[in-house]
């Protein structure tokens, strides 16, 4: 037992922790743009994996990972233009079209990476990390937070802009109305369906940009159904935080922190079976939940499609 | 007084010619022609789903007509947005109040500005001082507008309208939620702004506001313009010449707005032990509502106790303590000898206590279910409709078209939704409802908003069948004539405190205007 608490392992595990928390900060930020807006973005599971898959595909024949993470921007943004065509214009039912998205992203590119990848699978070297000079330096916590990618402090600072978007500016105040009086930001001369299309393709991007990570800085390869459900996650933690962004960046690090110790336990050969072990993450979903569920109060007008002068 | 002379030749801002709207079963608007001309104050009347706010909306741009046409200016266009409709100088107050309840009146203002800009708060703060100072509105710009009444939600949106310089001002019924004070002050806003050359679309069920603030009277019935009576004529009649000529136009003289001067008192229904005590009853007040204040009130079998008031006293507060929608903090509530205060609303509903709230859509019915549903919302699941959790469609079904005669609910059929139904035609789905099986005491909250005249006459009358039939009834109204008209006795209301109890009778009109207005009997 006594390597379960070495500082090795405290090491690994919270920098794993924080590897992990990317993602799923990147997708619940994004959800949290759609469903302010009375989105609710089921497809963001697909729009993740086509830019895990895409984002690979880019970073990998142009060897920067930068490229690739505009490919996954690019990659979540095409599928989340077809939702916002199907859900917001149209008005179709917004968890039909996006569990559908879902899953047909993920048969398309699990196929697609059978065609090109499944003989070779490439892989990518190891990404480069910013060390932050001082701060990494400090004992233990130096390494595990302070030593990665600078794509993982420009998420943690996209926190910080997403509050400053909510509080601070019109697009913040047109989000909030169209998802809880869509008629009334209406009246006011603002287009509720551009609006909302804004919104769905800002998530659809930064779904894209998780996927890329998870791709490419995460784990080097891509394979298929890689996002492993961090969507559906991202769903969970929008809801969990109401809005508030700094919520979700709490809410990813506890996620983040629970899918490390899978990892970390697994590593340290502890006697438990895997299985349980990979239950983790979930228990905390529905610790979490039972926790904060109720609380939750979500936009008015969220998952109902807006028809000017209907009644 | 009214119209200028000179204005009296100037070019309509906006001109529709033949306008057609049909909705799935009825022609909201058939085939109408209507002026609007700058420096006007045009009256728009019409019974409850006349299809005044249809037209209301094709101007706006919420909806585009199936025929006819709109000209602006003398230019012929398609008003394909509320965002056009602005951009043309058409602000609209709608119906049903259209302010986001989670951002506050300023945000709510800075709606719409450009997206690339931060909203620019000191600006409109200056900008909406100018126009309060010089208009005399006054708005809490860091309130929550869901905290608002839905008479200071109007004031906001009328404000809303002003800002973005509007050069057509419609106001669909906004005169309905405010007091007599707000009417009159309404009255000469709208004056103020005709004389800088607005033009003004006022809609109203009142013939009196009609006659008083208005300079062109346009009746829309049954979806068709029926008549219009001109500046000139409007002002070659006396008031109750032009009364007579638009009761005649719109109810083809069914019907007089005059009912026989003031109530007067049932002598008994004081004797008998009260069904309903209000003691010590308070609430803290919020930074943007009064609380209640020690409220004591007593209410007798077959009374029918009023309580009149500015809104935004209490009364919402005072509905909320009474229905259970909110927990009073300390004091009783007393029904029929039972401790209620601390029962839920539907245990409050059991126990005999009926409540008819002012926000039709927001808090009585459900606008997506059938008006069938919509009659037993309060009882779904249970006996007798529901047996073992199975509905019992036949029955339910027998029950609604009861209702829908006795109480003349227009609707396509009772499985329409009661959305798709006209606001005086909702508000009688819920007067149906409560008022259907045995109560105690009815708590009435502005029963007769929205509802055009013949609707509000048969309205009061059901009002007094019920207090007459035994039940207590407590009015909450604004409307000073309606409370003096059906009332025993009318408390006043000011800053959530009872500041007086009025026996109506020959001085009760100026005994509860003067404590409306804070002075003393
Ligand atoms: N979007 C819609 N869908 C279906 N029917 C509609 C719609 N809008 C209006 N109607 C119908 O058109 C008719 C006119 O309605 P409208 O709201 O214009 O009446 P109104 O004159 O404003 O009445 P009120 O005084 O009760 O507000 C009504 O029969 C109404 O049910
Ligand atoms: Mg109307």
């Amino acid at each position: 037992m006594g390597s379960l608490f070495s500082e090795v392992f405290l090491g690994a595990l919270l920098f794993g922790a924080v590897a992990a928390a990317v993602p799923l900060l990147l997708a619940g930020l994004g959800e949290q743009i759609s469903e302010k807006s009375g989105i609710l973005n089921i497809g963001i599971e697909g729009m993740m994996i086509a830019g895990a898959y895409f984002g690979f595909l880019v970073a990998y024949s142009s060897g920067s990972l930068w490229l690739g993470f505009l490919g996954g921007a690019l990659a979540g943004g095409i599928v989340a233009s077809v939702m916002a065509i199907l859900c917001v214009r149209l008005g179709l039912n917004q968890i039909v079209i996006g569990i559908g998205l879902t899953l047909g992203l993920e048969g398309l590119t699990a196929l697609l990476h059978h065609v090109q990848f499944s003989r070779t699978y490439p892989r990518l070297p190891a990404a480069d990390v910013l060390a932050i000079p001082l701060l990494s330096d400090i004992p233990v916590l130096g390494p595990a937070l302070f030593r990665h990618h600078l794509i993982v402090y420009l998420a943690v600072a996209l926190v910080f802009v997403m509050i400053y978007v909510y509080r601070r500016t019109q697009l913040g105040l047109n989000l909030q109305a169209a998802g809880d009086k869509p008629a009334a930001l209406d009246v006011a001369g603002v287009d509720v369906v551009r609006t909302r299309t804004v919104a769905v393709l800002s998530t659809g991007a930064l779904a894209g940009i998780g996927g890329a990570y998870l791709a490419n800085i995460g784990a080097g390869i891509f394979v298929p159904f890689i996002t492993n459900g961090a969507g559906f996650l991202g769903i969970v933690l929008a809801m969990l935080a109401r809005g508030r962004p700094v919520w979700v960046l709490l809410g990813a690090l506890l996620f983040g922190i629970s899918l490390s110790l899978t990892t970390a336990l697994q590593v340290a050969g502890i006697n438990i079976p895997t299985d349980v072990i990979q239950m983790i993450p979930f228990l905390a979903v529905m610790i979490m939940l039972v926790a904060f569920g109720r609380r939750s109060s979500l936009p008015a007008a969220l998952g109902i499609p807006y028809e000017r002068g209907a009644r | 007084m009214t119209a200028t002379s000179h204005q009296a030749a100037a070019e309509p801002i906006v001109t529709l010619e033949r306008i057609t709207k049909a909705f799935p079963g009825v022609v909201a608007n058939d085939n109408v022609d209507l002026q609007i001309l700058p420096g006007e104050v045009h009256v728009l009347l019409g019974e409850n789903g006349a299809g005044k706010s249809t037209l209301i909306g094709l101007l706006s741009g919420l909806q585009q007509p199936d025929s006819g046409s709109i000209q602006i200016d003398g230019t012929q266009r398609a008003i394909n947005s509320p965002r056009h409709a602005l951009s043309l100088g058409i602000g609209t107050v709608f119906q049903h109040a259209m302010l986001v309840p989670t951002l506050t009146v300023a945000e709510n203002l800075l709606l719409g500005g450009p997206w690339w800009e931060r909203p620019r708060k000191e600006r409109l703060r200056e900008k909406v001082d100018e126009i309060s100072k010089s208009l005399g509105i006054a708005v809490d710009l860091d309130a929550y507008a869901h905290d608002l009444s839905l008479g200071e939600q109007q004031q906001v949106e009328i404000l809303r309208a002003l800002i973005r310089d509007s050069r057509v001002l419609i106001l669909d019924e906004s005169t309905s939620m405010l007091t007599p004070k707000g009417i009159e002050e309404l009255g000469s806003l709208m004056r103020r702004l005709v004389n800088r050359g607005l033009a003004i679309i006022f809609i109203t069920h009142k013939l009196n506001e009609a006659v008083s603030f208005g300079d062109r009277i346009s009746v829309l019935k049954l979806g068709r313009k029926v008549g219009e009576i001109g500046p000139d004529r409007f002002k070659s009649l006396d008031k109750a010449e032009l009364t007579t000529q638009i009761v005649e136009m719109m109810f083809g003289g069914q019907h007089s707005e005059d009912d026989a001067g003031f109530h007067k008192p049932n002598p008994l229904s004081t004797a008998e032990p009260p069904v309903l005590v209000l003691d010590g009853v308070t609430l803290e007040s919020t930074s943007t509502a009064p609380g209640l204040n020690s409220v004591h009130l007593e209410l007798h079998p077959g009374e029918l106790l009023g309580i009149a008031g500015i809104d935004g006293n209490g009364q919402k507060q005072l509905a909320d303590a009474l229905s259970g929608q909110s927990r009073i903090e300390s004091g009783s509530i007393t029904l029929n000898g039972k401790r209620i205060e601390t029962h839920s609303v539907g245990e409050r509903r059991d126990a005999g206590l009926r409540y008819l709230t002012d926000d039709r859509l927001g808090e009585g019915t459900v606008s997506t279910f059938p008006v069938s549903l919509n009659f037993l919302l309060k009882q779904i699941g249970s006996p007798p409709y529901w047996r073992n959790q199975i509905e019992r469609r036949a029955d339910i079904d027998q029950h609604a078209e009861h209702l829908i005669q006795d109480y003349d609910v227009r609707t396509p059929s009772a499985h329409t939704p009661v959305g798709r139904l006209s606001g005086g035609n909702i508000q009688k789905v819920l007067l149906a409802r409560e008022l259907s099986d045995g109560a105690k005491v009815v708590i009435f909250n502005k029963p007769t908003y929205g509802l055009d005249l013949s609707n509000t006459v048969s309205t009061r009358q059901r009002i007094r069948d019920i207090a007459a039939s035994g039940l207590g009834v407590l009015l909450i109204s604004t409307d000073l004539e309606e409370l003096l008209e059906l009332c025993d006795r009318i408390a006043v209301m000011d800053a959530g405190t009872i500041t007086g109890i009025v026996e109506n009778g020959e001085n009760a009109r100026t005994e509860v205007g003067r404590l409306m207005v804070g002075l003393s009997q």
